[in-house]
């Protein structure tokens, strides 16, 4: 019985592939196990159960007098303004390099086919600014935040802007990437329909594609915010403002009750974030 | 390069085409086929004949591998860019599963067909506030819908969808309407009526048609011109007199029309997203 041919499909093909990787990862698996070096007891011994103890027996009961909460308000604040401006850095980042890093709207597919066949160069063309996207996009988050933090706070200063251009390149390599994949998978047929009435290649993206993927879309940019309000916190401790700042401070005078609150004011931002969130997706 | 002996009457011209898939599934080898401005055509045959794929190579969407397809005197491989885009805003499709945006209100699926038309901008700027929706609203009202003018086009029955779909098509104001299997999630009064609505279309604004059909009663009321196809190629190309009974069973010889699941010979199904 012949099967039905998908022309926007890989050659996929039965293969030894499976097996190999299979092998593969199980070999790596039990080799990363045991050059870690994970040692359960080890979290059970006297030694670190002292330290544990004394570590969270400081953080009760929290600190909550008037004067720290009212200290803490501006930092606060402070770290959701670099998670809300960080974000829309990296969408702006992300959003147009996670469209030309899809490969069936940039090289591949239904709606490169006719006007690719025949013309290498214009493959070629298209092929490098699909790799090009994919690669910068890889660059800015194979970097962690926290190095990007620690570059821009030498570049530019303390405060919390090193922190938001941390957040913006690092979160735009990341939704840079996502978008790309939740573009990927989209239903081709009434692309091939906008196609054919002679739109063009933006046109069909804003008719055909993001309408079929916004959910997704802004569910993961959504959760990408939640990440980034944590994220803006941790910057801090490099210097990059916010929280962070105020826990590395707390630490270091070993006023383990007072990071205890910070921790709280923390959970409740991130709850809050993630309640906005839902009441968002539950619009679309 | 210009085809040689080009006849400005020709709409398309295809010589020896051929389509072979990735997976070297042969699904056209070798057709011929000239197709006049302003004429109707319908094609019949049995699932897997090549139908939609031919339709694909007509509009633009897939390449032959293999002979030449003329487009108003133009090989077709020569079309890139902009070129190929003004080319396939001539030509205007309707898709079996009528391929519309489910999440889109239907005003913008109808205006879609203005988008070969439109500025990226003005595109944009639609979505926000639909430009044209009196030309909507007359599209959708020869079709008989135009009450679903603002509603969200998942919402509307399968029977609606392909109106839309049609509606679509009248926006792009074609020169050549390529239907394909238009009518085959219809019930068959409706199917009778949509057909005749293209017949009608095509006969007043002298838009060539070429439909196909797996109602075979339906292609040889309406059309003057009866392709039939199988295996990849064309069988006959008849008038709808000269079609004869043994004809026909030496089209479908072998394998009953099959139901309609079966009948995508080159995709799977769309998803029931669409349905």
């Amino acid at each position: 019985m012949k099967s039905p041919a998908r022309p926007y499909f890989n050659n996929a093909q039965k293969s030894y592939f499976p097996y190999l990787f299979s092998a593969l990862f199980l070999a790596a698996l039990i080799d990363s196990w045991r050059r870690v070096g994970v040692d359960l007891p080890l979290l059970f011994e006297k030694q670190g159960r002292d330290n544990i103890l004394k570590f969270f027996g400081g953080m009760f009961p929290p600190e909550h007098s008037s004067q720290f909460l009212s200290l803490m308000a501006r930092p606060a604040l402070e770290t959701i303004q670099i998670s809300v401006v960080g974000t829309l850095i990296a969408i702006a980042i992300g959003f147009p390099l996670g469209i030309l890093a899809t490969r069936n709207f940039s090289v591949g597919g239904i709606l490169n086919e006719a006007d690719t066949s025949g013309s290498p160069l214009r493959y070629a063309l298209r092929f490098s600014i699909y790799s090009a996207a994919r690669g910068v996009l890889s660059l800015f988050r194979s970097i962690p935040e926290f190095v990007w933090a620690f570059m821009f706070v030498r570049a530019v200063g303390l405060g919390p802007f090193p922190g938001v251009l941390a957040i913006g390149i690092a979160y735009g390599g990341m939704l840079g990437k996502v978008y790309s994949e939740i573009f990927e998978a989209v239903n081709p047929r009434p692309l091939e329909a906008l196609q054919s009435t002679g739109a063009n290649k933006l046109q069909i993206f804003f008719y055909g594609w993001l309408p079929q993927v916004l959910p997704n879309f802004v569910s993961y940019t959504l959760y990408r915010w939640e990440c980034a309000v944590r994220a803006s916190a941790v910057l801090g401790l490099v210097g990059a403002g916010g929280l962070g700042q105020q826990i590395e401070i707390s630490m270091r005078m070993f006023n383990f009750n007072e990071v205890l609150t910070i921790l709280i004011i923390l959970f409740i931002m991130v709850a809050a974030v993630d309640i906005l969130s839902s009441k968002v997706r539950a619009v679309l | 390069m210009k085809g040689s002996n080009h006849n400005a009457a020709e709409q398309f011209r295809l010589e020896d085409v051929g389509k072979i898939f990735p997976r070297r599934q042969v699904a056209l080898g070798g057709v011929d086929l000239t197709v006049r401005r302003g004429e109707k055509v319908a094609l019949i045959g049995p699932s897997g004949a090549g139908k939609t794929t031919l339709f694909r190579l007509l509009n633009l969407t897939l390449r032959p591998t293999s002979g030449r397809l003329f487009l108003d005197g133009a090989d077709v491989l020569e079309l890139h860019g902009s070129r190929l885009r003004d080319a396939r805003r001539k030509i205007g499709t309707i898709y079996q599963q009528h391929n519309l945006v489910p999440r889109l209100k239907v005003v913008h699926n109808v205006l879609c067909g203005r988008l070969g038309q439109w500025s990226t901008a003005r595109s944009l700027l639609s979505l926000a506030r639909p430009g044209e929706v009196d030309a909507a609203y007359h599209a959708l009202k020869q079709v008989g819908i135009q009450e679903k003018i603002f509603s969200r086009t998942d919402e509307l029955s399968g029977g609606q969808q392909q109106r839309v779909a049609i509606a679509r098509v009248l926006l792009q104001d074609p020169e050549v309407i390529l239907a394909d299997e238009p009518v085959s999630s219809v019930d068959p009064a409706l199917a009778s009526s949509i057909v005749k609505l293209l017949v009608d279309i095509s006969q007043s604004t002298g838009k060539t048609l070429l439909v196909n059909l797996h109602t075979i009663d339906l292609a040889l009321e309406f059309f003057p011109r009866v392709v039939g196809m199988r295996n990849g190629t064309t069988l006959f190309d008849l008038r709808p007199d000269q079609v004869s009974e043994d004809l026909l069973e030496e089209l479908y010889s072998g394998r009953a029309p099959e139901s309609e699941s079966g009948a995508i010979d080159d995709e799977e199904p769309s998803p029931p997203i669409l349905q």
